[in-house]
């Protein structure tokens, strides 16, 4: 029954991370509090249960899959975006590009900078 | 024996959770082979095109949003599940994680601030309503996260969850083509930009197209950026003169 187990531990989580944001009343959702959940007993038990692997890779491999359904709810709002078409096309596609060509820059310069400096110490400068 | 008409036939089927369920996995299925055969160009991303094949099919015969969800929550159900299992390739990774913190979160907070800046910049420049400014604000966090922040700082929290989703599909047609013009080759810095830029639907196309390190790190941008974004954003929106 590894599927049942695996599906359990995942609900299981999810489910403490609703309970968690919603006795709390934090913005974030649930989910990704009980990502955080499933993070901290992983680390605790030090190993990740074969069943859980099994049943959480499994659902990571068709999480495109899992976006389709809200997608499809685009069609609902159709008649907001039309009465500003141009400003938001514009600035989807303007600013999800800046923020790309950012990030990556940041993180790439950050990244080589911090591995030059890890690799003083070792003596290889 | 009695025929059934066709149309009672369509009354019953379209009434029925099991119609939408399977047009969704067909169509997902159809677009992941044209998107195949196409040379898997990320312009037509399967999930941008089966959404597409599919708007086009509820349109097509008249079927509004909410029957199609009856049956399509079944899959919507396992986003939760799915998010939870980030943590699995997140503690896979955890030693490569520890070691990029600093470098991991500021090149977070970067990223948070140029979007959010340049979509209240450019979208006040070319005229857009505050409401739509509003609930473009938070177009790059997950839409969970983001419908909550749209309704705090006054925005439209169903146009908000429209935004992300065409943020998302927009986010995985650019991605290849800024990493390629910047020279990028690293999984983990490709993963966690999509991540941030482009939430789930990023995350998915990390893991899809890139591997299980850039899916990790995907993951991670993801949730940053949703919990780093839902304190920044309204401080944000109020020096822009905002609320």
């Amino acid at each position: 029954m590894p599927l049942i187990m695996g599906m359990s531990m995942l609900l299981a989580c999810q489910f403490a991370g609703e309970l968690v944001a919603r006795g709390l009343t934090l913005p974030i959702p649930g989910p990704v509090i009980g990502m955080v959940i499933l993070l901290g007993a992983l680390m605790i038990r030090g190993k990740v249960p074969s069943s859980l692997r099994l049943t959480g890779e499994g659902l990571l491999r068709y999480l495109t899959l899992l976006f389709v359904p809200a997608g499809v709810g685009l069609m609902v709002h159709f008649e907001l975006i039309g009465a500003d078409l141009w400003p938001i096309a514009v600035t989807l596609v303007a600013s999800t590009a800046v923020t790309l060509a950012v990030t990556a820059w940041v993180l790439e310069r950050l990244q080589q900078g911090h591995a030059r400096r890890n690799d003083r110490p070792r003596g290889r400068a | 024996m009695n025929v059934a008409t066709l149309d009672q036939l369509w009354v019953y089927l379209s009434g029925n959770p099991l119609l939408s369920l399977l047009a969704t996995l067909l169509a997902f299925a159809l677009a992941v082979r044209i998107n195949r055969a196409v040379g898997g160009t990320p312009l037509l991303h399967p999930v941008t095109l089966s959404i597409f094949m599919l708007i086009t099919l509820l349109l097509v015969v008249d079927m509004d949003y909410r029957t199609y969800f009856e049956g399509a929550q079944f899959i919507h159900f396992l986003l939760g599940p799915a998010t939870v299992a980030l943590a699995i390739p997140l503690y896979d990774h955890r030693e490569r994680v520890r070691r990029l913190l600093w470098p991991l979160l500021l090149a977070c907070g970067a990223g948070i601030v140029t979007a959010v800046a340049s979509t209240l910049g450019l979208a006040m420049l070319l005229g857009a309503r505050t409401e739509t400014l509003l609930s473009l604000a938070p177009r790059s966090v997950t839409s969970p996260i983001a419908m909550g922040i749209a309704e705090q700082i006054g925005g439209i929290p169903s146009l908000a969850a429209g935004l992300v989703l065409l943020t998302g599909s927009i986010g995985c047609a650019l991605g290849p083509w800024i990493f390629r013009l910047l020279r990028i080759k690293d999984p983990v810095v490709q993963g966690f930009t999509l991540g941030l830029a482009a939430h789930g639907f990023g995350t998915a196309h990390a893991f899809a197209r890139l591997g299980a390190v850039a899916g990790a790190f995907s993951g991670l941008a993801m949730g940053l950026t949703g919990l780093l974004t839902a304190f920044l954003l309204p401080l944000m929106t109020r020096l822009f003169g905002f609320g």
